[in-house]
């Protein structure tokens, strides 16, 4: 047997490698953009992309997000699979209309005869100083539109796998890339880069007895950091990275809470009709009867996403998150 | 380094050589709408596509006098009619190749049925049963859209990716004189001309977006005249001179297929019918107005030329309406019979696998009508 030896990668490089043995294997895969032809991407997840496969295959479109996905719903359309970049998550927002009234809907709209297989990579979430509109957690618009698929990795491996299946896949899936982990490194095997993950499945990080910490993308591992630092304070903290928040895999998340009686979700974004209140309704529905305390949250705060200067205040950490661990209602227990 | 700096030692250069990227000369529009009824031009054209146009319009107004009788029925739940629009529609269909794609809005289902679509499944929509009544590949008519100038960008991205796969494919868009405001027109011009896409923009300028009028939607010269800033030509056509309309889109269609990149065709026409059966056209246009463009209806324009040169006969004017006649009887008789309907269709296409929480949605949807039957009984 021989052992291909693990090197270290970054998660950019792991969706960079994500896209181009996509492009190898179908030459219906487009990747489209602002800047990700000639330069590589202002984060260089499309580098040397449009060299290999050339500029039709990885496209600098006019500057227009609304023009970039609504011409990619025509492409897909005629049977290309586009690959869409956004270039941060704030100017995603001009292509809603297109992503909520075609994108999510076409394949609804035309009972199943036109679907829509494309890709919209955005770059989510804080924590890299960016100035205002670079920063956002946009995560509950897209969960809240059916006929999405809204995937996130949180892992160099997963960047890679969920990202290949992101694009096999004949429904439209919105992929958030945390562009903090951007520059994580993990090892990983470049032969065999990753298996492509099928979408919609949650994975246990850490296992633990005490509590579950629900999370997913930028906030996996300051739950990691969290569950380390809670040792000390005698909790086993239990970690799921939730990977694919549509569809949501309520299965292994619901397994995780029945078997520690407690739950704390986090994510960076905003707690008030935020990712968080969706899935601890549906904890609450599902294990009510194992829960020894409410589920609960921390998440970013309810307010515009501030300034690079003051975000530290704002993004979810590892004091914030033991405190909610501290108030599961322990005292019951003894 | 700044004049301060370099004090005595800086000389003005001229800027790097700038120059015009393309002549606007070619791209303008002429100054009047272009015209073939009733002019010299009108010898030139075929008399059997003027006879085919002809039965097309007669056929199409009896469509939406049709439609529009069957929203007072109960039996559409809103028809946007054409009526006085039918030669755009008609000419939009016939312009196009087996293999060409339609990007259709939402008043233009009857360019939809000319182009081969069945005359109920195309008010699928409007009848409210399903958002589309039919398979868009059948006949290449994408669903009409409802958001309005959102179809543009599909048609340019379909026309592009066609070309990408070496298809000779050509998309016409169609879109109203309201649409023209929006991003979404602007952006698709933009990319249809800077990727030299194989699509056909036509602008119907009705008068009115629901009650507004041209003058509160733009200042520009005239909606063709836009093309100009993206680099391809626009083209003003009288709407209702179906001969002009079709020879102006044809031109357009063919100069896309050769690689000649996108045009912008403005069509002066007019919306002869309140903007929908639910509209009350009075608040905001008056009478006057509305008989001078009766007085310009695009099939009495067409039955003159073709009867003054004796290309038509009364005979011929009678097969026409025949047709129509038949086909709107089968209109009524087909939208008479109520739609099948399925609830469990609500879940069946929203995704490839409906999700688990879609599962448990339909088994409460199907406990619930269970019960229902039930309780009927
Ligand atoms: C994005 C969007 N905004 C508003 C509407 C509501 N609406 C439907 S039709 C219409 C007027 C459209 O005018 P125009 O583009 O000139 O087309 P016409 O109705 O004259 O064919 C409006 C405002 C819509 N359908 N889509
Ligand atoms: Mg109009």
């Amino acid at each position: 047997m021989t052992t291909v030896a693990l090197k270290p990668a970054t998660m950019a490089q792991a969706l960079t490698r994500a896209l181009r043995d996509a492009m190898a294997a179908d030459p219906t895969v487009h990747v489209m953009g602002e800047d990700v032809g000639t330069l590589g991407g202002v984060f260089r997840v499309t580098d040397g992309l449009a060299k290999e496969f050339g500029e039709d295959r990885c496209t600098d479109t006019p500057l227009a997000e609304a023009g970039i996905l609504g011409t990619a719903v025509g492409m897909a359309m005629y049977g290309l699979r586009p690959v869409v970049e956004m270039q941060f998550d704030a100017f995603a927002y001009p292509a809603f209309e297109q992503l909520i009234s075609h994108v999510s809907r076409m394949r609804n709209r035309t009972r199943g005869a036109m679907p829509l297989p494309l890709t919209i990579r955005v770059p989510y979430g804080g924590g890299i100083g960016g100035v205002e509109h670079h920063s956002d957690s946009s995560e509950a618009y897209y969960m809240a539109t059916p006929g999405l698929h809204v995937v996130t990795p949180a892992t160099v491996a997963d960047a890679y796998g969920l990202l290949r299946a992101a694009i096999a896949s004949d429904d439209p899936v919105v992929f958030l890339e945390p562009k903090r982990l951007y520059w994580s490194k993990d090892s990983w095997n470049p032969e065999h880069p990753m298996d492509v993950e099928p979408i919609g499945r949650a994975m246990v990080r850490r296992s633990g007895g005490s509590a579950t910490l629900v999370t997913y993308g930028p906030s996996v591992p300051v739950c990691l950091e969290a569950a380390e630092a809670a040792r000390a304070e005698g909790w086993d903290l239990e970690v799921v990275d939730l990977r694919s928040l549509v569809p949501f895999d309520d299965e292994t998340v619901c397994a995780s809470v029945r078997r520690t009686g407690r739950a704390v979700v986090v994510h960076e974004s905003g707690g008030f009709g935020g990712p968080g209140g969706e899935i601890a309704a549906r904890v609450t529905e599902r294990c009510f009867h194992h829960l020894e305390a409410p589920v609960l949250r921390v998440a970013g705060f309810d307010i515009p996403y501030p300034p690079p200067m003051l975000e530290r205040h704002h993004l979810p950490g590892v004091d914030r998150i033991l405190d909610a661990v501290g108030r599961l209602q322990w005292e019951a227990e003894s | 380094m700044t004049v301060m700096e370099q004090r005595g030692g800086y000389r003005p250069s001229p800027p790097p050589a700038w120059q015009p990227r393309t002549d606007p000369a070619p791209l303008l529009p002429d100054a009047e709408p272009y015209r073939v009824l009733g002019t010299e031009a009108a010898a030139k054209a075929d008399p059997a596509l003027l006879r085919r146009l002809y039965a097309e319009l007669v056929r199409g107004r009896r469509y939406n006098v049709q439609a529009t009788a069957l929203t007072k029925q109960g039996r559409l739940a809103v028809y946007p009619s054409s009526t006085g629009q039918e030669a755009c529609q008609v000419a939009a269909a016939l312009a196009l190749k087996e293999r060409d794609w339609l990007f259709p809005s939402y008043r233009d289902t009857l360019a939809a049925v000319a182009r081969g679509l069945d005359p109920v499944q195309a008010l699928t929509l409007l009848r409210g049963d399903w958002h589309t009544g039919y398979d868009p590949h059948e006949h290449r008519v994408a669903p009409l859209c409802t958001p309005l100038a959102t179809q543009l960008p599909h048609a340019v991205g379909l026309a592009h990716a066609a070309r990408l796969k070496g298809d000779d494919v050509v998309a016409l868009a169609m879109v109203g004189d309201g649409g023209s405001s929006e991003g979404d027109f602007h952006e698709a011009l933009n990319f249809a001309a800077v990727w030299r896409a194989p699509v056909v923009f036509l602008v119907q300028n009705n008068g009115f977006a629901i009650s507004v009028p041209l003058a509160k939607q733009t200042a520009a010269p005239s909606l063709a005249h836009k093309a100009v800033g993206y680099g391809m030509p626009g083209r003003l056509v009288d709407g209702n001179d179906a001969a002009a309309v079709h020879e102006v889109l044809t031109d357009a269609v063919r100069s896309a297929r050769e690689g000649g990149g996108p045009t912008l065709i403005e069509a002066i026409t007019y919306r002869v019918d309140a903007h929908t059966n639910a509209d009350d056209a009075t608040r905001y246009r008056g009478d006057a107005e509305v008989a001078a463009w009766r007085a310009h209806d695009p099939i009495a324009l067409l039955e003159h030329e073709l009867t003054e040169r004796g290309l038509l006969d009364d005979d011929a004017i009678r097969a026409a309406r025949d047709a129509a006649e038949t086909m709107a009887a089968d209109l009524r008789e087909r939208m008479n019979q109520d739609p099948v309907l399925d609830p469990m269709d609500l879940f069946a296409h929203v995704y490839a696998e409906p999700t688990g929480q879609l599962r448990e949605q339909r088994a409460q949807l199907q406990a619930e009508l269970h019960a229902e039957q039930e309780g009927g009984h």
